[in-house]
């Protein structure tokens, strides 16, 4: 596996009221932000040799046009080396979705589509404050397949305020009826500084309490793993090994990572390093020359080890028996959790069971010295 | 010599003490008002914090008296605490007199009356103060009345004052100078000093106190201890004034500090006497009794990479107080550390906030324990301190455990939750005394171990703050004792195990278990906590896991926050210690005895 590449597109028609990704909801800076990533993948041009996989996220990436999405893949391709076999991958709203568009990306190189489908039910959607409805999804869907797509994920949430287990499973059962080769479940959360955070605080806002939680989470985990999909990560779902994400998997294996545009995060050996969020700021650092740099940090042993373990729990893969502290202690932690069935033990990895996922926040804080 | 007085003030706690020791000194203008702070006796910040005094200081406080003659008035603070009377009986050594403060409001309390005997044994003249004369709810006459008939004393020769308005300060000043006698002692005579206190200073090493009884001393002398013959060349003599003043030499009577070289505490040995090497004296003064402890704890770091961070702090921190007595200990739950002897519960709590704050410590106290008397069926007998050392229960002919006679001075109208109090933690014998109308003393003959957890507290509850209490140890009785082991998720944590009476067993197993499912966290798994005496299970709690608390997603923005989190409870989980592989907080280790009221 080589390194990443993530270029951050913040910019979205409107803002969805749970969302804390940085994003601005009026398109008047596209150019000069184009002109300004143009200007980054310069300065990084050299960081790496080559790349495997390229994510295009955001904001909505989809609202970008023809003309500037083959401006920004030129300049990505001009300047930075891929595998042949890369991973390309473009998020897309159903709402953007056009025969035109989907045909140009795929023009492009792009060769999967994470689509941001969160629900099939129209009520849901509405409540979620997105643009577009079950029926255009579905729309959306098919024009992606019809187009050639055949690394097709879908975006779910679930856990919404009122949603019952059989309602959720209505729409899981809807999304499998596609047969996407890739599955992201996200529970909502509530974040703070968000209208539905301010909601909550209100008392307007009340999500399902731990123990319906848990069961929509297993109720999820199980149900895709009966329609033959790998839960290779807590939130996501693959029809089989070759069609994990191979992009995220990076954030979880610690594998190396440069991330272009405003708030992106980048990762090389033990430093990690983060871009400016507002759009303007980024923009006038960078049409100085300079890089739109906000801070960075450089990573203690113990530290990466931490990580390792906090991320590594979150997958199937687990992480190395090598990495958790002090050998007799994680022994006896290790029997109890074996025993209570929170994770397996095989070929010196510890794995997380499904129910060693639902704690996978606390788990690393059990071994760490 | 004729102008030395060498006095003591002597109290109920919160009786003003220090704040007529802030006064004296303050007359004496040993410090400008502008430098001034309250309690400036009391240097060690837990004293300050919690308004005690710990350990022993003297001052002398130069005072020119009415008819215009000047004097050198030696003042020696003594603590107020029960834990801390032998500190009270070593200063008590060095004076001629002692000022008894009484709280108007308050009158004569338990404590009084204890260090007023004590004062009377050594001999020393009594002058009754009555403190706080100007609150409203002051009552001198009844005050006087009651140190008339429960202390014996002459009430007529009561001073009043108010140290915290600063009236009357004269009159006591006078009275010492009046009252006590000067002392009597001869510069000529071979020297005897008695030490009572020694403190640990990083620059200079031991700094001892010590009262001069006979012959003098000078820098360059070659000073005798008479208990061990050790020899010390002396450095540098001279008194206290807030701060070290040294002198060309101390005479008799006179009392002030040495220094001589002496590396740690434990070199010296409170109560001894020092002479000179060349003209040594043939008889040493008497001394103290030695302190034993009467409270053991182990004490254990939170991971063993500390132990020899905790080894140095009880090092340094053993210079500085050589009442703590401590010998290694290990446990299988905790790993190395350390079995501590403590004079009661109040010094423990105090070893262990300075052990934290000062020292930046960070460990675990197990529940305290008092020392049990085992006698076996081979006639041998056994003392054990530490539940871990319990014999096997099959060798036991017979228990005992220490007794203490309680005695406690109430209002009336508190009697009978008082009885029930004592009678609740296995008080017998109980006997009473009307002192004066409306009050009453009771005693009780009380297992020390049914004392020294919270029974302070529980009789300041229940009493609304008008009950005091003063103990004495009255030797072992025997008693039916059992261990008793708490197991969390079937493992046995011996540092949780205690020596109970049988009758009182069950009781403390489900308070145990009660307390540990309040104190340990939610895991990720059910945690069972039992009490078992000998494999049979008495109590039992259970504390229910978590089942979820996973976020839904987590990429590259998200890890820094999240690794942040993780360190930030990583920190918190350093207060806990793994059993097992549960994770159990320090402080659970004392809590679990506490009761849950609060």
């Amino acid at each position: 596996m080589s390194a990443g590449l993530y270029i951050h597109i913040p910019f979205c028609r409107t803002k969805c009221p749970y969302c804390d990704f940085y994003s601005l909801p009026s398109l008047s800076l596209v150019p000069k932000w184009l002109e300004a990533v143009q200007k980054e993948i310069f300065i990084y041009r050299l960081l790496f040799p080559i790349f495997d996989s390229l994510y295009l996220g955001g904001g909505t990436p989809t609202v970008l046009t023809q003309s500037q999405w083959s401006g920004l893949m030129e300049g990505i391709f001009t300047h930075f080396a891929f595998s042949p076999s890369a991973e390309v991958t473009v998020e897309a709203n159903p709402d953007d979705v056009t025969e035109g568009l989907m045909g140009h990306l795929r023009g492009l190189g792009v060769n999967r589509i994470s689509l941001g489908v969160q629900s099939f039910d129209d009520q849901e959607l509405h409540g979620l404050g997105r643009r577009h409805t079950s029926h255009s999804a579905m729309e959306a869907i098919r024009c992606i397949r019809h187009l050639g797509f055949n690394n097709l994920g879908l975006d779910l949430m679930y856990g919404l305020p009122g949603q019952t287990q059989a309602q959720w499973l209505k729409i899981l059962k809807k999304a499998v009826d596609f047969s996407p080769e890739h599955l992201s479940c996200y529970q909502l959360t509530i974040q703070e500084e968000t209208p539905f955070g301010k909601m909550r605080d209100k008392g307007d806002m009340q999500l399902p309490d731990e123990e319906a939680q848990r069961a929509l989470f297993i109720l999820t985990s199980s149900f895709l793993e009966q329609e033959g999909y790998l839960q290779y990560e807590i939130s996501n779902f693959a029809k089989g090994r070759e069609f994990i994400c191979l992009h995220n998997m990076k954030y979880w294996q610690h594998f190396p990572y440069l991330g272009l545009g405003p708030s992106a995060h980048s990762f090389q050996g033990n430093r990690r390093w983060w871009n400016l969020k507002s759009v303007e700021g980024y923009c006038e650092v960078l049409a100085g020359g300079r890089r739109p740099v906000a801070d960075e940090e450089i990573l203690t042993r113990e530290q990466q080890d931490l990580e390792s373990l906090m991320l590594g729990l979150r997958t199937m893969e687990g992480v190395e028996l090598d990495r958790l502290g002090d050998r007799s202690q994680s022994e006896r932690v290790l029997r109890v959790l074996e025993g209570t069935g929170l994770v397996r033990v095989e070929d010196g990895r510890i794995m997380p069971t499904r129910e060693g996922f639902l704690v996978a926040d606390s788990l690393p804080l059990l071994f760490s010295p | 010599m004729s102008n030395i007085r060498n006095f003591s003030i002597i109290a109920h706690i919160d009786h003003g003490k220090s704040t007529l020791a802030d006064r004296l000194i303050q007359y004496a203008g040993l410090v400008s008002d502008r430098q001034f702070r309250d309690q400036i006796l009391d240097t060690m910040d837990i004293e300050r914090e919690r308004g005690i005094t710990i350990k022993s200081n003297s001052v002398a406080l130069p005072y020119t008296s009415k008819a215009g003659e000047e004097f050198v008035l030696n003042l020696i603070d003594t603590p107020g605490h029960v834990d801390f009377s032998y500190e009270v009986s070593r200063s008590l050594s060095s004076c001629e007199g002692a000022l008894l403060l009484v709280d108007a409001a308050q009158g004569v309390e338990a404590q009084t009356v204890s260090n007023v005997y004590m004062a009377m044994e050594h001999d020393l003249i009594i002058i009754p103060v009555i403190n706080k004369i100007d609150l409203p709810s002051a009552d001198v006459e009844r005050t006087k009345e009651q140190i008339e008939t429960e202390l014996g004393l002459d009430s007529e020769s009561c001073i009043l004052c108010s140290a915290k308005e600063g009236i009357g300060i004269e009159e006591v000043l006078e009275g010492i100078v009046e009252r006590i006698p000067r002392p009597n002692g001869k510069e000529e005579n071979p020297l005897t000093a008695l030490l009572f206190d020694a403190y640990y200073d990083s620059f200079r090493g031991v700094i001892i106190s010590c009262r001069l009884f006979d012959g003098r001393v000078r820098t360059g002398d070659i000073i005798r201890f008479m208990s061990n013959d050790a020899t010390y060349k002396v450095e540098e003599v001279g008194v206290f004034r807030l701060r070290r003043e040294p002198k060309d030499e101390l005479c008799a009577g006179e009392v002030g500090y040495i220094i001589s070289g002496i590396k740690t505490v434990s070199d010296t040995s409170i109560g001894d006497t020092i002479t000179l090497d060349v003209h040594p004296a043939l008889v040493p003064l008497p001394g103290f009794k030695e302190v034993k402890p009467v409270v053991f704890s182990s004490l254990y770091p939170i991971s063993s990479d500390d132990y020899p961070s905790i080894v140095e702090a009880l090092e340094k921190y053993k210079l500085n107080d050589a009442a703590l007595v401590y010998q290694k200990d290990s446990s299988t739950a905790l790993g190395q550390g350390f079995r501590c002897g403590f004079l009661g519960l109040l010094h423990l709590e105090i070893v262990q906030k300075r052990l934290e704050t000062e020292y930046d410590q960070s460990f675990i106290m197990t529940v305290p324990s008092v020392q049990y008397q085992f006698t076996l069926q081979d006639g041998t007998t056994v003392t054990v301190d530490n539940p871990q050392y319990y014999p096997d229960p099959g060798s036991i002919k017979s228990t005992a455990e220490p007794f203490i006679k309680a005695n406690i001075l109430i209002p009336e109208r508190y009697m009978g939750a008082v009885m029930k109090l004592c009678i609740d933690r296995r008080g017998v014998n109980s006997r009473f005394n009307y002192p004066t109308p409306g009050r009453i003393e009771i005693f009780f003959d009380m297992p020390l171990a049914e004392v020294i957890v919270d029974f302070y507290d529980e009789l300041k509850t229940v009493t609304h703050g008008y009950g005091s209490f003063d103990y004495e140890m009255i030797g072992y009785r025997e008693s039916n004792l059992v261990k008793l082991d708490i197991l969390v998720n079937g493992e046995p944590v011996d540092a949780l195990s205690i020596i109970v009476h049988a009758d009182r067993a069950r009781e403390w197993g489900v308070r145990m278990c009660d307390r540990l499912k309040d104190e340990i966290p939610r895991h990720q798994f059910k945690i069972a906590v039992q009490g078992a005496i000998g494999g049979k299970i008495i109590s039992r709690s259970t504390i229910s896991p978590f089942r979820k608390d996973v976020t839904a997603k987590c990429y590259g923005g998200d890890v820094t926050r999240k690794r942040k989190l993780l360190e930030k409870q990583k920190k918190g989980k350093k207060r806990m210690k793994m059993v097992g592989s549960v994770m159990i907080p320090q402080n659970a280790f004392v809590a679990v005895l506490k009761s849950n009221k609060d």
